[in-house]
């Protein structure tokens, strides 16, 4: 038996900081010390707190070492194992304090989670079956074999109130009992595995961290809605998910788990991987299907929906990763357990990705009801640089901008519809003073363009249109009139395209001009960008009496455009300017200044 | 890998799984574990630490006490190692002295499951973080 064990997180994020290094280094170091038989390595899933990788917790004492290198295991086990003290230079720091904090139990981060879909992500390994079932793994699912009928389970799942963590949040419960009421000779269960929201992983760390909570919570759909095949559409981006995800289908088949006749009930339930190539719209159910069949991802308009006619024409039930990760815990804790946390409308926990411009970037999973002030400020650790808040954007290029007005609305499904945004996969994208408003509804805009399928009219050019008003906005030639154009093209948009990401693609612009509305002011009436940002917009002009006259800017501006006398000052002539600055960077003197 | 063929054989593989992830489960609320930490510096190691930290180990498996056993480094007492101090839920900390095989299983029966002190405790007049 182990007295410490030594957690390395595995994800995507830690791997590519070499935390397989790491794993090796550290075995390497305990046989070095005899210690083998007293210490044992395990590589998890994601801990969340991917700022501070690769991570190394030590258990049972929940050391939480941070940003640890290969080159620092030798001193972990010598220091830590050995001799049983703490490596304090590797230890989180507190960054209001600026002390070290000894283990994750007092962690900010940590302390105001509840971690159900994210229960064993960066606890067990995802490679080994065995750690799931010790783990009360696939107790769920041999208890709604043996003891419900599909109906008492769906109910169960009702009454738990777990509504769509991918994006609109349809109840669940209620979508598993319209596919079960289809009867047809095959139905299917899919998994949507294709995280496409920039800034969002909450899927892909699922995945990575805990694959057999999925073929679990999947199996038991089946028994539900009575479908004995499981797909599961991934992107192929994600490589090591779909290795782990392989890895546990094979060691769930080996033990029976997945198979003919699983658990000796007459319930058979056999799953495969789909690899998508990564486009936005095949997020949607109907676009997902249609790849999957191998046609092009194109939606289709609904109805009929996938409950009725989905994956070839047969009953299909469509959710996405996060909804499934929470099933095997309403069956293990009970639907009233569940339902007792979250709000009155929306319940349980919601995974959520910090990005931008907070300290602590990483994958959290609160209470729905939080605010977004306890995010940013108690988890996310606060605004990066201690710049001052400005807007986060949810719910990806589908949702919109939460401002400082809804620092202390509580999060939930409803709240953000109603603050003009929406859940969607839990994106969550930090700004500050320095982003730019109309530059970011642009960046979301230049990515619906990118991504837009093109079937339907209104999303295809629709979109293209207000890129182009945004970018004119951007370049200092906006009048009035393009805003009253640009909330025009916005709500047709959303009126008229065909399928659910169309019809939110104008979220980032609408909300932007509801909640920024000055800051689009500026850029067509004063011509300025308040936060600097966009390039256009920004005046360079030479401080004569800093100016030696060393005639470097002049010889590189692209365009001639600064002219003077050699140790003269000189000047910029802003007719002819392109606003490159290469001018200020190159200046040795700080002698240019931005307007 | 064996076939899990019913209820119980899934029942019967869990069990037999959970020894070895209890040290993660325990590790996850240590606030309601009773937590042992051997001090295990070199002062500690010469004196039979590692005797005494894995007699506790079987103990504490043998008799399914929920504890959860750390090793610390040097409390100070190096004239009185080895040393252990236990930490009841509720209580102060308690730092035994003097501590081998025999005295580890006395902390374990009398101390930790009938609540009964013994001889050897060492005044603790420091605080922990």
């Amino acid at each position: 038996m182990y007295k410490m064990q030594l957690l390395v997180c595995g994800g995507t994020g830690c791997r590519a900081s070499a935390s397989a290094q790491i794993v090796e280094n550290l075995n390497a170091s305990l046989k070095a010390h005899g210690l083998e038989e007293d210490a044992q390595v395990v590589t998890t899933g994601c801990f969340g707190f991917c700022e501070k990788g690769p991570i190394v917790k030590v258990i049972p004492d929940n050391t939480f070492y941070t940003q640890v290198k290969p080159e620092d295991a030798e001193e972990i086990i010598a220091e830590h194992v050995l001799k049983g003290r703490k490596v304090t230079r590797l230890l989180y720091e507190n960054p209001k304090t600026q002390e070290h904090v000894a283990d994750s139990k007092h962690m900010g981060f940590y302390q105001k989670q509840i971690r159900i879909a994210l229960r064993n992500c960066g606890f067990i390994n995802p490679e080994n079956i065995d750690e799931y079932i010790a783990r009360d793994g696939y107790s769920a699912l041999a208890q709604v074999l043996a003891d419900l009928t599909p109906q008492q389970a769906i109910d169960m799942v009702k009454q738990s109130g777990l509504r769509g963590r991918g994006g609109a949040g349809f109840p669940t419960g209620l979508k598993w009992e319209i596919a079960s009421k289809n009867s047809a000779d095959q139905k299917y269960v899919v998994c949507n595995a294709d995280e496409g929201d920039p800034g969002a992983f909450m899927d892909r760390s699922i995945l990575e961290g805990d694959p057999n909570s999925i073929i679990e919570a999947m199996a038991i759909c089946g028994y539900c809605i009575g479908a004995s095949k499981g797909l599961v559409y991934i992107r192929a981006e994600y490589p090591l998910a779909i290795k782990r995800l392989q890895i546990a289908i094979e060691q769930a088949r080996e033990c029976g788990l997945l198979g003919e006749n699983i658990l000796g009930s007459k319930f058979s339930f056999d799953m495969e991987l789909r690899y998508g190539a990564g486009a936005f719209v095949c997020g949607e159910e109907t676009a997902l299907i249609h790849s999957m069949e191998g046609s092009r991802g194109e939606p289709t308009f609904k109805p009929p929906f996938p409950a009725q006619s989905g994956y070839l024409g047969k009953p299909t039930n469509v959710n996405n990763v996060e909804t499934y990760a929470n099933i095997p815990v309403i069956f293990l804790k009970g639907p009233e357990w569940f339902s007792s946390i979250g709000t009155e409308k929306s319940k349980g926990t919601k995974v959520f990705a910090l990005a931008g411009k907070i300290n602590n970037v990483g994958l959290i999973e609160v209470p729905m009801g939080i605010t977004l002030r306890e995010i940013i400020y108690e988890i996310g650790g606060g605004i990066k640089g201690g710049k001052e808040f400005k807007a986060v954007q949810t719910g990806g290029p589908s949702g919109g901008c939460l401002t400082k007005k809804h620092l202390d609305t509580p999060i939930d499904y409803d709240s953000l519809v109603a603050a003009g945004s929406m859940m969607g996969s839990g994106g969550m994208i930090v700004m500050d003073e320095d982003d730019c408003m109309v530059a970011i509804a642009k960046f979301y805009l230049e990515f619906i363009v990118e991504e837009s399928c093109g079937k339907c009219t209104p999303c295809r050019v629709g979109n293209k249109r207000m890129l182009e008003l945004l970018e004119k906005i951007c370049n200092g030639k906006g009048n009035m009139g393009d805003l009253e154009q640009l909330r025009n093209l916005a709500l047709v948009i959303k009126d008229t395209a065909l399928c659910g990401l169309g019809q939110t693609s104008p979220n980032p612009v609408l909300s932007t001009l509801d909640n920024f509305y000055d800051e689009y002011l500026a850029h067509v009436q004063d011509k300025v960008c308040p936060a600097g940002q966009c390039r256009a917009l920004r005046h360079y002009f030479i401080n004569p009496d800093i100016c030696t006259g060393c005639t470097l800017c002049a010889r590189n501006c692209p365009v001639q455009a600064i002219t003077g006398e050699k140790r003269q000052p000189h000047t910029i002539n802003q007719e002819i300017c392109i606003h490159c600055g290469v001018c200020y960077q190159k200046c040795k003197f700080n002698a240019i200044t931005v307007q | 890998m064996t076939k899990i063929k019913s209820l119980d054989d899934l029942r019967n593989r869990k069990l037999q799984l959970e020894q070895s992830m209890d040290i993660r489960e325990k590790s996850n609320n240590p606030e309601s574990l009773v937590q042992i930490k051997v001090a295990m510096a070199t002062c500690g190691i010469a004196s039979g630490a590692r005797e005494v930290m894995n007699a506790l180990l079987e103990k504490v498996e043998k008799e399914k006490v929920p504890a959860v056993i750390t090793q610390t480094g040097c409390m100070g007492y190096c004239y009185a190692e080895p040393t252990v101090e236990v930490k009841k839920p509720g209580h102060d900390p308690v730092v035994f002295s003097y501590v081998d095989v025999k005295k580890a299983g006395e902390i374990v029966d009398k101390y930790i499951l009938k609540n009964e002190l013994l001889d050897g405790i060492l005044p603790v007049n420091y605080q922990t973080i």
